[in-house]
């Protein structure tokens, strides 16, 4: 179902953003104590299991960015990645779970610029999108010019989704109002493309400038916020998680638009995976649990949930060499 | 190979949470195992079930086992038990003890998760909560308390054990609140008596099992279950030295008045109407969480509930509209259930309380908001509930529902917030939610409360002491302040050395009253100005060779009330640095010394003259040794395992009234003062009426020495007639009486209307020339009560 949406929703689920406006961020209250034990709670107070856990674990894997990010990512790299986005589980692990009519696959393949034509090329007969990392991904410290032109090269290049690193210094700074403009620009630059903001969140050293910078990002276009590269020593945690989704919460409350979210590095669980789809539930609702508005940045998270559903089925623990590598 | 309603892709599609019930089958079996029926734990044995009855699971209705009520020999038999046992157990060296006690945390840690499901069985409250917080807390009491009781005879060289202590403990945490009583009695080297609550006994009487299993001596711990009429009986027990008592503050003035007079040391730990205040800089969606915690933690059944909610008005319409949608958010059903918020609530007609309070409030035009719950309809099941439109006067803001009810309020500015938290009866929590520090931190300490939870709620820990001001009780559980209350000075209750002044105390009343040509009526001292007596009546002083010295005033109750009046009104004392408090007392001494001499005279009145000049030094000796206290008697950082800063604060009573001794009165009177201003309390002292000319005279002296007005109050006249109207009053906040011991059990008896902290003691028996006499360092300890302030931090 999530699938067949994600093609018909993609414009109307494009944020028009709002002007800058600093009242709405700027005196921000974010206590780091109570959203860690709000968070530490939230994951003992829901709990899913048998089927239930089969299921959260099958949504987990639709919403993945199937992700290789590497400085060694060649065309066949990419095009293995691929063949796994589109049958990301086993055969028989389909039909003893009887999901056939799921036609399950991943969320997207997550690449660099440079594999967008071999990532199209591989995914061709699929509705997977490609997202594109960009704007000098992961530091963002190239030349301005060149990091919107990057943007426009990989929307020519057919990438649905582009995922902007944002400039840390403007939130260190508080200059808020430059990092409204430069989200504003990539939005521009993406067309008809998704915009995703990654705001580096390990960098910006409170979890107040992360809420604040989810503010920005969003009021200038942003149609998903995104914890970080995968390069910062600390990625996505559930605390940043909660202050990102909080913000999106009202963001919705003040404007009816939805945005999406999403966490990327270090969630490599199945475990994991359902206490981040937990907190969105809480948090946001049952609405934010499809691919459009919720991924997962991973890359080794699919081969663990692959485990847990093959012990499910057999009620044998499983093994990674058991299940075809990304 | 499954159902339709088994489909995965069905689940997938819907991504509800399903049904993950913990496994009652152990519980269950343990019950059958034992035929679901359950005697005493006296003496090291379990008695033969008798005079049954029975306990049900409050989620379904279905029987769980019998239990006996203990009866009167039942009492007396645990009581010989236990004294017996007491002895051997204090006479055990502290490792031993705390030996003991690190076995019990860890047999417990062992069948943490049979005492979980047992007790979501019985209380009805969630599986998470018993799971999660509850077991690990009385893990974390036992493991605490056995390094209390390790170092015990370091820390409290001067205390010994108050001997066998009866408890009496709730329903809403009934194994946790097992381990607030037991952990520390046990490691201050006490044997206990514990009563758990009536419809939930089955996870005490696993611990007695527990205790057999580890081999803690036969005795030390004693469980004889029953309900009220049982607990009259411990309560009623000479040789228990000690109660402690955790439930409603209806019952817990029962006990004080039942206990009055008879010696027993005594905590009280009661409700509450807990505020949880959110000013419009917090940051909200936290608090709003907080507000779960608070109030919908185990279906609000909690003494320290955030249950009045004060909104700043400019954020109020936020607030409320977060809390209503967070309220959709809450599950309420089957507790074993892993994924439910709230169970059931304990029994029928705690529920139909409930509801009954929420539809009067209706009546009252409150509007009551509630979310749609579909539980099973054999169990006790109440919704999560809002009231909004509510003023401070309505029933349902002032009294305690003891249910998951939150009520709604606003304020304007930091002031009127605490006028509204601090307007009523209770004071046992509260939250404060901002995050602005200079506004937290002056919050906290001018909230009436015994914890205050800054940008937190129900936030508990061994380490931290807990316990209420006003009606909410007194005493405090965790914390070395804990410890304290199982122990007494030592040698308090033998007689006093032979001292110096003891000789000349004997005073001659009779005689004639001769002329004087003056007159030289001394009057009352009110609100820092000299009054005369209301009733207009006064009575001859006579001196020790029977001549008539002058006129004392006759004190009634008007009197007192104004001198309450102006007590209250004097808060400024409290509230000023203690260096201040420490230049006043130093400055009355330099005034009593220059008029040394005088006092001297006035003593040797009734005195021999060596021993009037002797007292006189002494009370400036007196004065200097409480100033020197005033910034020393230093409160403590405890160290709870979270990130936080946790303050335990010493704070002044409030407003004393004190009945000074007959003995050494001159030196009592100026005792009694020193030490209760030194902390900051106010007082309204009643002089010893046969000799209280110098202390009459003495408001000359405060009168030159910047003492505030109203700050202290001097009444001569009847101990009797005017401790009673003290004791009786609710503007007074403690009572100390050093008179005669026949008025202990009425003052202590009367002590119940607002619960005034109260403290006698034998005047007679009193050495008041030695400030080391163990009733005057016990006296230090308790002019002030110990408030705990949680600090998380982090950014």
């Amino acid at each position: 179902m999530d699938q067949i949406l994600k093609h018909h929703s993609l414009n109307e689920l494009r944020n028009q953003g709002l002007p800058y406006d600093e009242k709405l961020f700027l005196d921000i209250s974010v206590n780091m104590s109570a959203i860690e034990r709000r968070c530490a709670t939230a994951v003992k107070r829901r709990t899913v299991k048998k089927e239930s856990q089969v299921a959260w674990l099958l949504k987990a894997i639709s919403c993945i960015d199937l992700t290789t990010l590497s400085g060694d990512d060649t065309p066949g790299r990419v095009r293995r990645l691929c063949a796994k986005a589109k049958s990301p589980i086993k055969r028989d692990l389909v039909d003893s779970l009887d999901i056939e009519e799921l036609n399950l696959n991943v969320g997207a393949v997550c690449v660099y610029h440079d594999m967008i034509t071999h990532a199209k090329a591989a995914l061709a007969e699929s509705e997977i999108p490609i997202a594109a990392v960009s704007t000098g991904f992961p530091a963002g410290l190239t030349p301005f010019k060149l990091k919107v032109l990057e943007i426009h090269e990989s929307v020519a290049a057919g990438a649905d989704e582009i995922d902007v690193v944002i400039s840390r210094k403007h939130v260190l700074n508080g200059d808020w109002k430059k990092l409204y403009d430069e989200v504003k620009e990539y939005k521009a630059a993406c067309g008809s493309s998704h915009l995703k903001t990654i705001l580096a969140t390990g960098e910006l050293g409170t979890l107040r400038n992360v809420a604040k910078a989810s503010w920005v990002c969003m009021m200038a276009g942003a149609d998903f916020i995104k914890t970080s590269t995968g390069k910062e020593s600390i990625n996505a945690t559930l605390p940043v998680t909660l202050v990102m989704l909080r913000a999106i919460r009202d963001f919705y409350e003040l404007t009816g638009q939805r945005i999406g979210y999403k966490p990327a590095g270090g969630i490599s669980k199945a475990k994991d995976s359902i206490n981040y789809l937990i907190l969105v539930k809480e948090e946001l609702g049952r609405n934010w649990l499809t691919p459009n508005l919720f991924r997962f940045g991973a890359s080794s998270l699919l081969a663990d949930i692959e485990r847990q559903l093959e012990f499910y089925a057999t009620g044998n623990y499983s093994a990674f060499n058991r299940h075809g590598i990304a | 190979m499954r159902g339709q309603d088994l489909s995965i892709a069905k689940k997938f599609k819907e991504m509800g949470y399903g049904e993950a019930l913990e496994s009652d089958a152990a519980a269950l079996e343990w019950l059958e195992k034992n035929k679901r029926k359950f005697g005493h734990f006296i003496n090291g044995k379990f008695t033969k079930p008798s005079n049954t009855f029975k306990t049900t699971n409050p989620a379904n209705g279905k029987f769980l086992a019998e239990i006996s009520k203990g009866n009167l020999s039942d009492i007396k038999l645990a009581v010989t038990s236990a004294v017996a046992a007491q002895k051997r157990w204090s006479s055990l060296n502290s490792h031993e003890r705390a030996k003991y006690l690190y076995a019990l945390a860890r047999v417990i840690q062992k069948n943490s998760r049979l005492l979980a499901v047992l007790e979501t069985l019985e209380n009805g409250k969630s599986i998470r909560e018993t799971r999660d917080i509850d077991v690990p807390l009385v893990v974390r009491h036992f493991y605490h308390h056995a390094g209390w009781a390790e170092i015990l005879h370091e820390e409290f060289k001067d205390y010994e054990p108050v001997g066998v202590a009866g408890q009496i403990i709730p329903w809403n945490f009934p194994l946790l609140m097992l381990s607030w009583k037991i952990a520390p009695a046990l490691a201050a080297g006490n044997s206990v008596i514990l009563k758990p609550a009536e419809t939930t006994s089955l996870t005490a009487i696993y611990f007695a099992k527990l205790c057999e299993m580890i081999g803690l001596p036969k005795g030390v711990v004693n469980i004889v279950t029953g309900d009220g009429e049982t607990g009259e009986h411990l309560i009623s027990q000479d040789k228990i030295g000690k109660i402690a008592f955790t439930g409603s503050t209806e019952v817990g003035k029962r006990i004080r008045k039942k206990t009055a007079g008879k010696g027993k040391k005594l905590t009280l730990e009661l409700g509450g109407k807990s505020p949880f205040i959110i000013f419009d800089d917090a940051d909200i969606d936290s608090a709003v969480e907080g507000l779960v915690d608070a109030i919908w933690l185990n279906q609000g059944e909690v003494c320290c509930a955030g249950s009045r909610l004060l909104v700043q008005e400019s954020v109020s319409e936020k607030v409320k509209r977060k809390i209503v949608a967070r309220m959709k958010k809450l599950r309420v059903g089957n507790p074993l259930d892993k994924s439910v918020d709230m169970g059931a609530i304990i029994n029928q007609s705690q529920l139909k309380k409930i509801s009954q309070m929420v539809s009067e409030s209706e009546k009252e035009g409150a509007k009551v908001f509630q979310t749609n719950i579909k539980c099973d309809v054999k169990g006790c099941f109440y919704p999560p509930t809002l009231i909004t439109d509510t003023e401070p006067s309505m029933e349902i803001v002032r009294e305690e529902v003891f249910g998951p009810v939150l009520v709604f309020l606003t304020f304007r500015t930091p002031k009127e917030a605490v006028e509204i938290a601090n307007n009523t009866q209770y004071g046992l929590a509260a939250s404060i939610w901002t995050e602005n520090i200079n506004l937290a931190l002056d919050m906290a300490p001018k909230i009436k409360a015994g914890v205050i939870w800054i940008n937190s709620s129900n936030m508990f820990d061994a380490a931290v002491g807990f316990g209420g001001y006003r009606e909410s009780g007194y005493g405090r559980e965790g914390g070395k302040e804990g410890i304290f209350e199982y122990l007494k000075p030592k040698g308090h209750n033998s007689p006093k050395k032979v001292n110096q002044l003891k000789e000349s105390r004997k005073v001659k009343t009779l005689g004639k009253a001769a002329n004087s040509s003056i007159d030289q009526t001394r009057k009352f001292y009110i609100g820092g100005k000299q009054v005369r007596p209301d009733g207009g009546y006064s009575s001859k002083l006579i001196d020790k060779n029977g001549n008539f010295v002058t006129e004392v005033g006759l004190g009634n109750r008007k009197d007192i009330r104004d001198a309450v009046e102006s007590a209250n009104l004097s808060s400024s004392w409290s509230t000023t640095t203690s260096h201040n408090r420490s230049q006043v007392m130093y400055y009355l001494a330099e005034n009593l010394s220059k008029r040394k001499a005088e006092f001297s005279e006035k003593l040797e009145l009734f005195l021999e003259p060596k021993d009037a000049e002797i007292e006189v030094n002494l009370a400036i000796e007196r004065l200097f040794y409480y100033a020197a206290w005033t910034d020393k008697l230093d409160g403590a950082v405890h160290q709870a395992p979270i990130r936080a800063n946790t303050l335990a604060i010493n704070e002044p009573l409030g407003v004393i009234g004190a009945i000074s001794s007959e003995t050494e009165p001159f030196l009592s009177f100026i005792t009694i003062l020193g030490l209760a201003l030194s902390q900051g309390n106010r007082v309204i002292i009643i002089p010893s009426k046969a000799n209280p000319l110098a202390c009459l005279d003495f408001y000359q002296v405060i009168d030159t020495s910047d003492v505030p007005g109203g700050v202290v109050n001097i009444i001569s006249g009847s101990p009797g007639e005017l401790g009673k109207v003290l004791s009786e009053h609710s503007g007074v906040d403690a009572i100390w009486h050093f008179g005669s011991k026949r008025f202990f059990a009425e003052v202590e008896s009367l002590s119940i209307s607002n619960l005034k902290q109260t403290y006698v003691s034998d005047g007679e028996s009193m050495d008041w020339s030695n400030t080391q006499s163990p009733a005057l360092k016990e006296l230090l300890r308790r002019s002030v009560q110990v408030k705990n302030i949680w600090i998380p931090y982090g950014e």
